[in-house]
């Protein structure tokens, strides 16, 4: 049933290329000064762009949001376009921002909004609106409860953030989680430890491709057993990457990535790939579908994922008789160091688009705000393995109350998305996210590109090794534009180039000694 | 003087064109030498037939020829593709393809086509596609395949052109809990004016199935996009689509009869 998200992950590689040319067409608007006060004499149309996760109650919720926001405001005129990916969202406000015609907010991510601003004032910066006593955070104008800055959680305000300036407000915030069949790996023997490292989970997998004399799997008689999936790749090498202290990017958007740690991580996952433990969704499916099915053991995905989870999940694409019952628990993803834990944050943020009329750009700032009340906080975070982006949401007694039903029911107290969110609530601290620059998404496409790349090729038999590795890092970078990425890191200089500019230095250096020595010529005669 | 400086003047110009005509000449010789072991891996390979494309190993190499009998929207310098010959039907996904080899990609035209072979939640594909455009047209017929729905013979019939005659449109439930005749997207989630697939539900022989209109194999200016739209429960259609799986059979439908 979710499977036609497969069809659109493509996408974001062509858009970087596409910003490149498509910006210039676009006309210059002024920057936005916050007028002295909202007019509600006239109407004023604005138009949201948001992503559900083909989750019809999330449909309802903006639907909702959007009602009882224009009841407060009746002069405001909200148009909801959804869509089911950011990837697309990307794509058309790349499209629009050429021919001026952007919407007004629009839901997305800090990465996205970086390659927005390669535009003329294209996203507006937030942080005098913030602060305005009257429309900002908690401001006295507003007709609705508003969180104060300081109820904003701090680590998903600075996530939005761009070269010291907010451009984005954080809307809902998730992280991944390893969700793992505990009834296979205690029957393999062993015991989950309090945190996932991923030596343990690479030595239970290898363990669980152990087959009975009729060729199937002893741990679970099916002919089909993949005991670790990731559903995403990219996240996987930047968690791993910054788990071992390695580089990555810089925050100026210097590439780092094609480092000896990255081909040792691939060499590790192509090691575990060719016998067979582990795989991807892109190359097998969504790792939901083989947890439930007891052909996975370790699933890794989103905790916005978490409704799709284990034996009693809401939702399923498998059929019931496939479905296998075991005990569901709900880690963080593998470390390297589990005394010093790290994952991504991720989730959605709020960017509002600049207009030539500031009272459509206030009109605007008053819904995305709107978007962060408890009402809509509260309702959205209880769709999924979510977690509201405020404290005054999360301290809210109705929040208190949801969280404390887990279990009560498998809809909406169902166990594994509570613990899901609990999860990224109790590790807010642990949570990290790669600088946002203009290319950053190629980066991040690049990085799971390299880890699908290595376990495509074990899998076709070929070797995965040094000269693999290099021709790789060259394909990737090439592929993905990294080698002309502004700020980028070229490398050190070529031997041609060195001896061409010490060459010109030389040069130019007896054109100066010339140059004085004719001078003196001329003085003495 | 003036002569020591022109001299060096052209030696750092003769050296700087030497240094660009050496990269010139590696690029070259790098890209003459893809391109020759690109042609003796195709050489060393032969066209199998479609006994041969099943009985192969996922994740091996696969050369095939066959006829195009649909595709969805090109996209980013790629197509999937529904293929099919006298034998059985091939699924071509994400294939590489420019936007001008696109529009070579219609009904009937014979391509030879090398990938990999790859499965995904039951789906048999190709993946890491290219391909080449050959001489030959073939449209396939239909095959009525109504009395093998729920069946395991069915799978046998994976990806090829198929019909199913004289089906019952069952109810789909919305979000509100109100019986439907179809659903934008599968729980509804999806809206008019979207990139939304449409889902709807079918009986014959007292079992109920799901169909589904591909938006981007048959988008909203489609005459099977819209008949999904109009339909009602209790219709009887018959319907035309690709055997398309996902986790079981979930057929892609291209044509839409109300009787």
């Amino acid at each position: 049933m979710k499977h036609f998200i497969r069809k659109i992950l493509s996408i974001s590689l062509v858009l970087s290329v596409v910003l490149a040319t498509s910006c210039h067409g676009s006309r210059k608007t002024a920057a936005f000064d916050i007028p002295d006060s909202f007019d509600d004499s006239r109407n004023i149309e604005i138009t949201f762009w948001a992503k559900n996760d083909t989750n019809i109650t999330q449909t309802r919720i903006y639907e909702k949001a959007i009602s009882d926001f224009e009841e407060l405001y009746p002069n405001i005129n909200v148009n909801l376009r959804l869509y089911t990916d950011y990837g697309k969202i990307y794509n058309d406000v790349i499209t629009n921002i050429a021919t001026d015609t952007t919407p007004n907010v629009c839901i997305t991510y800090p990465d996205h909004i970086a390659t927005y601003m390669t535009g003329n004032n294209v996203v507006v910066p937030l942080d005098t609106l913030f602060e305005d006593p009257e429309y900002g955070l908690g401001g006295t104008e507003l007709r609705y409860d508003s969180p104060s800055i300081d109820q904003v959680i701090p680590e998903y305000l600075d996530e939005c953030m761009i070269d010291g300036v907010h451009y984005a407000i954080p809307f809902m915030r998730s992280t991944e989680a390893c969700y793992v069949n505990k009834t296979y790996v205690e029957a393999l023997g062993y015991e989950l430890p309090e945190v996932l490292t991923w030596d343990f989970v690479w030595e239970v997998s290898e363990a669980a491709m152990a087959k009975n004399p009729d060729g199937t799997f002893a741990i679970n008689g099916q002919m089909t057993m993949i005991p670790f999936i990731y559903k995403s790749t990219d996240n996987m090498m930047i968690q791993m990457l910054r788990q071992k202290g390695a580089g990555y990017s810089t925050e100026e958007g210097s590439v780092e990535i094609f480092n000896d740690t990255t081909a040792e991580l691939l060499k590790t996952v192509a090691s575990h790939a060719e016998t067979g433990a582990f795989s991807t969704f892109k190359i097998s499916s969504y790792p939901a579908n083989f947890l439930n099915a007891g052909q996975c053991i370790f699933a890794v995905d989103s905790t916005a994922g978490a409704t799709w989870m284990g034996t009693d999940a809401p939702l399923t694409d498998i059929s019931a008789d496939k479905l296998v019952q075991f005990e569901t628990e709900v880690m963080t993803v593998p470390q390297f160091d589990p005394e010093n834990p790290q994952m991504i944050s991720q989730g959605p943020s709020i960017c509002i688009f600049n207009k030539e009329d500031p009272q459509v750009v206030l009109a605007s700032w008053l819904f995305a705000q709107y978007l962060i009340t408890n009402e809509v906080q509260i309702a959205y975070a209880e769709t999924e393995g979510y977690v509201p982006v405020t404290s005054m949401a999360r301290e809210d007694e109705d929040y208190i109350d949801y969280l404390n039903r887990e279990g009560e029911d498998n809809s909406l107290y169902y166990s594994i998305k509570i613990q899901a969110s609990k999860l990224l609530i109790e590790n807010t601290s642990n949570t990290f996210v790669t600088p946002v620059f203009n290319g950053s998404t190629s980066l991040r496409d690049a990085a799971g590109y390299m880890i699908e790349n290595v376990t495509k090729s074990v899998r076709r038999h070929i070797t995965v090794d040094d000269a693999y590795i290099e021709q790789l890092y060259s394909d990737t970078s090439s592929l993905y534009r990294l080698d002309r990425m502004v700020g980028g890191d070229l490398g050190p200089l070529p031997g041609a180039s060195k001896a061409l500019l010490t060459t010109l230095a030389v040069v130019w250096a007896g054109i100066g000694a010339y140059f004085v020595y004719d001078r003196m010529k001329k003085k003495k005669q | 003087m003036k002569r020591f400086l022109a001299i060096s003047m052209a030696a750092v110009m003769l050296f700087g064109l030497c240094s660009c005509n050496k990269d010139k000449d590696t690029d070259e010789a790098a890209e003459s030498s893809a391109v020759s072991e690109e042609s003796a891996a195709d050489k060393s390979e032969g066209v199998m037939d479609h006994a041969e494309y099943v009985a192969a190993d996922l994740d091996s190499e696969v050369v095939i020829e066959a006829y195009v009998q649909d595709t969805q929207s090109w996209w980013n310098d790629q197509i999937t593709v529904y293929l099919q010959d006298q034998d059985g039907a091939y699924f071509a996904y994400n294939m590489a393809c420019s936007e001008e080899d696109a529009a070579l990609l219609v009904p009937g035209q014979l391509i030879k086509v090398t990938g990999y072979k790859s499965e995904w939640s039951g789906e048999v594909e190709i993946i890491d596609a290219t391909f080449e455009i050959e001489d030959g047209n073939w449209i396939a017929t239909p095959a009525d395949v109504t009395d093998l729905l729920g069946t395991a013979d069915l799978d046998a019939h994976q990806n090829e052109l198929v019909s199913f005659k004289d089906l019952t449109i069952e109810p789909s439930i919305d979000a509100d809990g109100n019986e439907v005749a179809f659903l934008y997207n599968w729980d509804g989630s999806g809206a008019e004016g979207t990139d939304s697939d449409l889902y709807f539900n079918a009986s014959v022989n007292g079992q109920t199935y799901t169909f589904v209109i591909e938006y981007y194999l048959r988008n909203e200016t489609s005459d099977a996009y819209q008949a999904v739209q109009g339909l009602n429960i209790g219709d009887t259609v018959d319907l035309e689509g690709f055997l398309y799986w996902y986790e079981g059979a979930q057929p892609h439908i291209t044509s839409v009869t109300v009787k």
